[in-house]
């Protein structure tokens, strides 16, 4: 088997008396793509940004490739190798679609490479025609690929997706399939996600969250066939 | 850089050392010089406010202690080179320790104001505090709300009697202005600055790129804070007397209005808006029938209400407009409405 | 014993003072998210209101109390009407335009009464503690600094006004789904921190020689105060008055005003450096 990219031992997030995330383990291997799902509250999102830096765990470990990186600076994971989407699309609204995506080439390339960079992540995300607008004029679905592409412009070996789903209509969700099994074939992902649809498209492997612990974790078609994960998603007991 | 982006740098410089030249002819040395210097200080705050979205009520603060050091360094030395430099160096480092302390304890906007204000004020007790013998460094009496005088003005570096004055003083603030504005045109079109631009538009999305921002914040804030000082340091010399007053909130307040009725996103626009407000305050202070802060205080509230992107930006949009010439969108400006909860 | 109650008084004093100076500010700023960097004018403008109502023969605490408030407020009522209604929602902005606004209120104020320095006497005549000289006018502005707390927090808890108020202060978006005019509300919110405003300068007016640029010591003690207190109005004024107030008075003692007025101020970028949100952005959050 291929070796462990990340990795947490023992992970709890606390708000106050909540307790959003649950002494948590979770390993990915390299060139996984592993899907976060489970019922709205069920700690996914505070575990992803546990992972991201944008949160300090109360407990535990985070490792990525043999690193320790619990409690580093978002930059400083992102410099690992690691591009990060946010839910709400974050991109730099009053740039250009171009400019967007030259920020994020510009750390990792010199400056000839940083320019085929973009024009590739351009054309693979078909942004050409609105390349030169700035990116507070474009509609919602339009965003989500200039980040997409802004982050995959950094060439990451691990890419952590919170619901790139969001908000798309089913057109565009079908694209973002195409485009997420086309970012697998360099890269590791793990996607939070909530469309059930989404997940049958393009998830191989599948951690259900539930009440800040992992409930399941399982290859797609059985996790879905589990009687305590519908019974979860059905809001029953587990 | 972008290609045409050198050449559009060294157009803008001649443009202005056009204007430079000929200014002259219309006004005397004096005005102008100060005019001048008002322009770098307006600079200043263009430069960090409009580009890098630090939203900083104490430029004054920076310019206050760039004219300091240097009146204190040349009453201490002498021939003004040392003290040219001190009252660069001074306030850079005050602001990199101000700023680091401030980004890297993640203030949001409306806190900065407050701290740079307060900051501002705190020098501006503290030096009318210092009236009285006890209050020295070497051989400068820091002197309280009367301030510091008599110290050796810019010379030619090596030759102590050799004074930089009236129209001298006036080549050496112009070129200085030119070759800041070049440099800081420089910067921004560099990774660095437009790492920064895009930081003021989006700090997480920067962050989630691989971008310190934190750093990168106190490094622009510092180059910022370099040039007011730089602005402090020839009103030093032109003024021949540094006083409190160099802190106080009204100077603070004339420098954001600079900015605010030039336009922000640009960094000719708070030039233009501090030569143009200086000489309109020129003008008010020889009359006595209208007190000039109405003048002043009024043209800030109807910028704002009816102009909010700034005086240049708008004429511009509306000349590329009727020439029809294709031309991207000029930048939205910064001013960011980030919630103050 | 004796320099321990003149001390005691002394800092009560000191909090009280803050908490009249804040009091506008924080009731416009923690329902409106507006900061009124022209409040110390106001403040300013109710100095005169009472000034000239006191030498028209006018009893001192009724112009103090009545007289300036009512000015004030109308000045705020024009101002909220022709400016600050065009500009909610866009926090920076409000700022810069009510700086305008400040330097206006200086400018007209200097050519209607002129760059010089007027004031009235203190109606209260000191009192002797041991061996002490003590003001007794600080009696009373620690009496109004109760009594306008109290008066702020009865009208925020128990009136109708109030409970829309608070639900501004939470969500504007939803108190305005509910059909309650913001607009009105906020229109409101402004007058009564103005005449807030007016009130503080009227009562302090006997402490001061009034200079059409007073304001500027106020404004920067106010936009502290309210900042460093946190987004609740009357819990966020209390700590951040009650803090700060000590803190400067403690050195006020130690060293000279000035080193106090210093160590406030370096008080404040302190607690904004540890507590980014203010005060009641950490503790007590909620609070009204």
């Amino acid at each position: 088997m291929s070796q462990i990219v990340v990795e947490t031992q023992g992970l709890s997030m606390r708000f106050g008396g909540v307790t959003a995330v649950d002494n948590v383990d979770f390993q990915l291997r390299a060139g996984e793509l592993r899907c976060l799902i489970g019922p709205n509250g069920a700690g996914k999102s505070t575990f992803f940004k546990c992972l991201t830096g944008l949160l300090r765990p109360t407990e535990g470990e985070v490792m990525i490739r043999g690193e320790t990186t619990t409690g580093f600076d978002p930059h400083r994971i992102a410099r690992l190798g690691v591009g990060i989407k946010t839910q709400v699309p974050s991109v730099m609204d009053g740039l250009t679609v171009a400019e967007n995506v030259w920020i994020s080439a510009q750390r990792v390339h010199s400056a000839p490479e940083a320019r085929l960079a973009v024009e590739e992540m351009i054309e693979r995300f078909d942004l050409g025609d609105i390349a030169e607008r700035t990116v507070d004029r474009l509609a919602h679905g339009e965003r989500q690929r200039v980040e997409l592409a802004t982050v995959l412009a950094a060439k990451p070996w691990l890419v952590l997706l919170d619901e790139p789903a969001a908000g798309m209509t089913a057109e565009e969700v079908e694209r973002m399939s195409a485009i997420i099994r086309d970012i697998n074939r360099h890269a590791a992902l793990i996607i939070v996600e909530h469309d059930m649809q989404f997940i049958r498209a393009i998830a191989d492997r599948v951690t259900v969250f539930y009440q800040g612990a992992v409930l399941v974790d399982d290859q797609v078609d059985r996790v879905l066939a589990d009687r305590r994960v519908r019974d979860v998603y059905l809001g029953k007991k587990a | 850089m972008r290609p045409g982006e050198a050449l559009s740098i060294w157009r803008a410089m001649a443009i202005g050392a056009v204007a430079l030249i000929l200014l002259p002819f219309v006004m005397q040395y004096y005005t102008l010089t100060v005019l001048v210097i008002y322009g770098m200080l307006g600079l200043s705050l263009g430069l960090v406010w409009g580009f890098g979205g630090i939203l900083c009520f104490g430029q004054a603060a920076f310019y206050g202690l760039g004219a300091y050091s240097y009146a204190i360094a040349a009453v201490n030395i002498g021939e003004s080179s040392v003290p040219f430099i001190l009252g660069i160096v001074v306030p850079a480092l005050f602001a990199l320790v101000l700023g680091a302390m401030m980004f890297y304890g993640r203030l949001s906007d409306v806190y900065l104001g407050v701290i740079t204000l307060v900051v501002t004020l705190i020098f501006f007790k503290f030096m009318n505090a210092t009236a009285g013998s006890a209050h020295v460094i070497g051989d400068a009496r820091l002197g309280g709300f009367n301030g510091i005088p008599g110290y050796q003005t810019l010379n030619v570096p090596g030759s102590p009697d050799d004074y930089l004055y009236d129209d001298r003083l006036y080549i050496v603030c112009a070129v200085a202005l030119l070759l800041v504005y070049g440099l800081v045109r420089w910067l921004l079109a560099s990774p660095f600055g437009r790492v920064s631009v895009g930081i003021r538009e989006n700090e997480l999305r920067a962050e989630l790129l691989g971008y310190d921002v934190r750093a990168r914040k106190t490094l622009l804030f510092a180059v910022g804070g370099a040039i007011a000082g730089l602005a402090g340091t020839l009103y030093a010399s032109w003024a021949e007397i540094v006083t409190p007053g160099l802190f106080s909130l009204g100077q603070s307040a004339e420098i954001i209005i600079w900015c605010i009725v030039g336009g922000l996103g640009t960094l000719a626009g708070p030039i233009f808006g501090a030569v143009a407000l200086g000489y309109l305050k020129f003008l008010l202070g020889q009359q006595s029938m209208v007190d000039n802060s109405i003048v002043l205080g009024l043209i800030l509230v109807l910028v704002v209400l009816l102009l909010p992107r700034g005086i240049v930006p708008t004429i511009r949009d509306l000349f590329f407009r009727t020439f029809g010439r294709r031309r991207r969108r000029s930048r939205r400006p910064a001013r960011r409405q980030d919630n103050a909860s | 014993m004796d320099l321990a109650a003149v001390i005691l008084v002394e800092i009560l004093y000191a909090v009280a003072s803050l908490v009249l100076i804040g009091a506008g500010l924080a009731v416009v700023f923690g329902m409106m998210r507006v900061i009124n960097l022209a409040h110390g004018e106001f403040m300013m403008m109710g100095g005169y209101a009472t000034i000239v109502a006191v030498n028209l023969g006018i009893n001192v605490y009724v112009a103090m109390i009545i007289v300036a408030p009512i000015v004030v407020g109308l000045i705020g009522l024009v101002v909220e009407r022709l400016v600050i209604r065009h500009l909610y929602g866009r926090l920076v902005d409000t700022m810069l335009a009510t700086w305008g606004l400040s330097l206006l209120f200086i400018g007209l104020v200097t050519m209607i009464f002129g760059n010089t320095t007027t004031g009235i006497s203190t109606p209260i005549s000191g009192l002797t503690i041991g061996a002490y000289q003590i003001n007794g006018y600080n009696f009373f502005i620690i009496v109004v600094a109760v009594i306008l707390l109290l008066a702020v927090f009865a009208v925020l808890r128990w009136t109708r006004v109030g409970l829309v108020a608070r639900g501004t202060m939470q969500r504007s978006d939803i108190a305005s789904a509910i059909g309650h005019n913001t607009s009105r509300i906020y229109m409101v919110t402004f007058v009564a921190g103005s005449a807030l405003a007016g009130l503080a300068g009227g009562i302090l007016a006997p402490l001061v020689g009034l200079v059409p640029s007073s304001g500027g010591a106020y404004i920067a003690k106010a936009f502290i105060t309210v900042i460093v207190g946190g987004p609740s109005i009357i819990a966020g004024l209390m700590s951040s008055a009650g803090l700060l107030g000590v803190v400067a008075q403690i050195f006020t003692f130690a060293a000279t005003p000035v080193v106090g007025e210093v160590a406030l101020l370096i008080a404040a970028v302190i607690l904004l450096r540890l507590l980014p949100q203010g005060i009641t952005g950490r503790f007590l959050k909620g609070r009204l």
